[in-house]
């Protein structure tokens, strides 16, 4: 099958090109590491898994991918660099600057109609989003009335997402983002400048728990009223997304509200009928009072 | 995903095509030449401001006769549809050839990256994978063009001499892993031809190739370009 090509290109695709091999490959690595530390990426998309395997497999040492196997089996510092890998921390606070302003709009003047309300940030990464939210609850001074919980399952960024010391870098671009989801005040007030980081407010951690969570093995938690979990779902298979939109649903008051990532979205899901559009571009729904209405 | 071709000849299943800085009238330009029965879904990336809003989506449905959409996640890829990949997400093909989404890091400095979008359909579709690269000034594409030419698809780039910013292709030219450079012009008909429904029964009313001879053609090609490494 291989095409030659000059010298040494042959075994160099060998190496990078996928074969039907190194899917089982992949296959019976997520497996061991399914069946050795309960971590279940056997239901993640599988097209960036890959994406990620291949990529930690230049950096690990192993010749091939079945060599790690073992290693996972038996090395935890091994699977815990692999973990990370797979662990997608890329987030940005007030990304998609539109969202938020609909959710200053469209959301935030039901919460205020409940004496107290919680607010569930599934998949949170380093924290980012969480911290955006924090801050427009406060501006819109519903923040002593909410309860926040911030999730993951990787204890790593969890500690970070805790900390909330993020590089200047990033804080400039959240000040961008921040005026264009309709801020209220000036973003420096929200962190303190330490040499090239800034660090949180303490006031914004105060009604927040981050606590370990796993959406492919742990169930609900609580009663929520707004559910917020973007750029989660598209890493999961079809099943996956099921199952955690699930946990949602059960999780969520009626007229409680659910808000995804700008590329997912409920058509297809189980729980579709279960919920309205509030704001298709933005990616809100409401779980129907009724549960007839569907979010198509 | 159904097969883009008939049995018979070769079963080009789709087409990814890359294009930057400079690179988006090309684009527009060769989606317009392309009759309204070419049969393989294109998946696109072009280098977009952050905030384009799918304008640039809407003006290529504009001069284009195929349908233009915006791949979403988790969807199944059609044929003869061009996809035009969102600004801040990486496109990605599962292996049943639907579409998956991604907000992982930034790869050459962009979340849309052409190595990115080449790298999954070159596993998807393998020998059955076109991939086109026009003008761009960085060398973001050269090795995902390299990963779609070691699966065994054929690459395609733009010739340096008519690029506006010649980067890219020359990138991926040094890397070793095209078989075809043409101008800008040929490449709409050269598409068309290997990408056509038409194409077998045409190629054996005319005489002049069938799908095989396609093939074999490839081959010769890919043979030279080889060689001038």
């Amino acid at each position: 099958m291989a095409r030659q090509g000059p010298t040494g290109q042959t075994r160099q695709a060998e190496a990078c090109r996928p074969s039907e091999t190194e899917e089982i490959e992949i296959q019976l690595l997520l497996e061991a590491i399914y069946q050795r530390y309960g971590y279940d990426f056997r239901s993640y998309a599988r097209a960036s898994i890959d994406r990620r395997t291949r990529q930690f497999l230049s950096s690990s040492g192993c010749a091939s991918l079945s060599e790690m196997i073992p290693k996972v089996l038996h090395d935890e510092t091994f699977f815990s660099r692999l973990a990370q890998y797979f662990s997608i921390s890329v987030t940005e606070m007030f990304r998609d600057p539109f969202v938020y302003q609909a959710v200053r709009e469209k959301v935030v003047p039901l919460l205020r109609t409940w004496p107290f309300f919680k607010v569930w940030v599934a998949g949170c990464a380093t924290g980012e989003e969480v911290y955006s939210l924090a801050i427009l609850l406060k501006e819109e001074g519903v923040y002593d009335r909410a309860t926040v919980y911030a999730t993951d399952f990787n204890d790593s960024t969890l500690d970070r997402a805790r900390e909330g010391i993020y590089e200047m870098g990033k804080l400039q671009e959240a000040t961008r983002n921040y005026q264009q989801a309709g801020g209220k005040a000036s973003f420096s007030e929200y962190y303190h400048a330490r040499y090239d980081a800034g660090v949180m407010d303490h006031s914004l951690k105060e009604r927040i728990t981050f606590a370990n969570h796993n959406l492919t093995v742990d169930t609900s938690f609580g009663e929520m009223h707004l559910v917020f979990c973007r750029n989660v779902l598209i890493y999961f298979n079809r099943d996956l997304q099921n199952r955690a939109l699930g946990l949602f649903t059960d999780s969520l008051v009626h007229g409680g509200f659910l808000c995804l990532g700008t590329a997912e979205d409920l058509r297809l899901a189980d729980v579709s009928d279960r919920y309205e559009v509030v704001d298709g571009k933005a990616r809100i729904y409401k779980k129907s009072e009724c549960g007839t209405r569907s979010a198509e | 995903m159904k097969s883009g071709l008939n049995e018979g000849g070769h079963d080009f299943r789709a087409v990814v095509l890359g294009a930057s800085a400079g690179g988006s009238e090309a684009f527009a330009g060769i989606l317009s030449t392309l009759p309204a029965d070419f049969a393989l879904p294109i998946l696109a990336v072009q280098h977009l401001h952050p905030m384009d809003d799918g304008q640039f989506a809407s003006h290529l449905g504009s001069v284009s006769r195929l349908t233009v959409a915006t791949p979403r996640d988790k969807r199944r890829i059609d044929r003869g549809r061009v996809y035009v990949a969102p600004s801040n997400y990486h496109v990605l093909v599962e292996r049943d050839g639907s579409i998956a989404l991604s907000v992982d890091e930034k790869v050459n400095w962009s979340r849309l990256s052409i190595d990115v979008l080449f790298e999954s359909p070159a596993q998807t579709w393998a020998d059955s994978l076109i991939a086109v690269i026009l003008s761009d000034a960085s060398a973001d594409g050269a090795k995902g063009t390299r990963a779609v030419k070691e699966a065994g698809g054929l690459t395609i780039v733009q010739d340096p001499a008519s690029a506006e910013y010649p980067v890219m292709p020359q990138a991926a030219i040094d890397a070793g892993a095209v078989d075809e450079v043409l101008t800008l012009e040929e490449i709409g008909p050269r598409l068309a031809k290997l990408g056509t429904l038409s194409n077998t029964e045409l190629g054996s009313r005319d005489g002049e190739r069938n799908m095989n001879d396609e093939r074999i053609r490839n081959s010769e090609l890919r043979a030279r370009s080889e060689r001038k490494d």
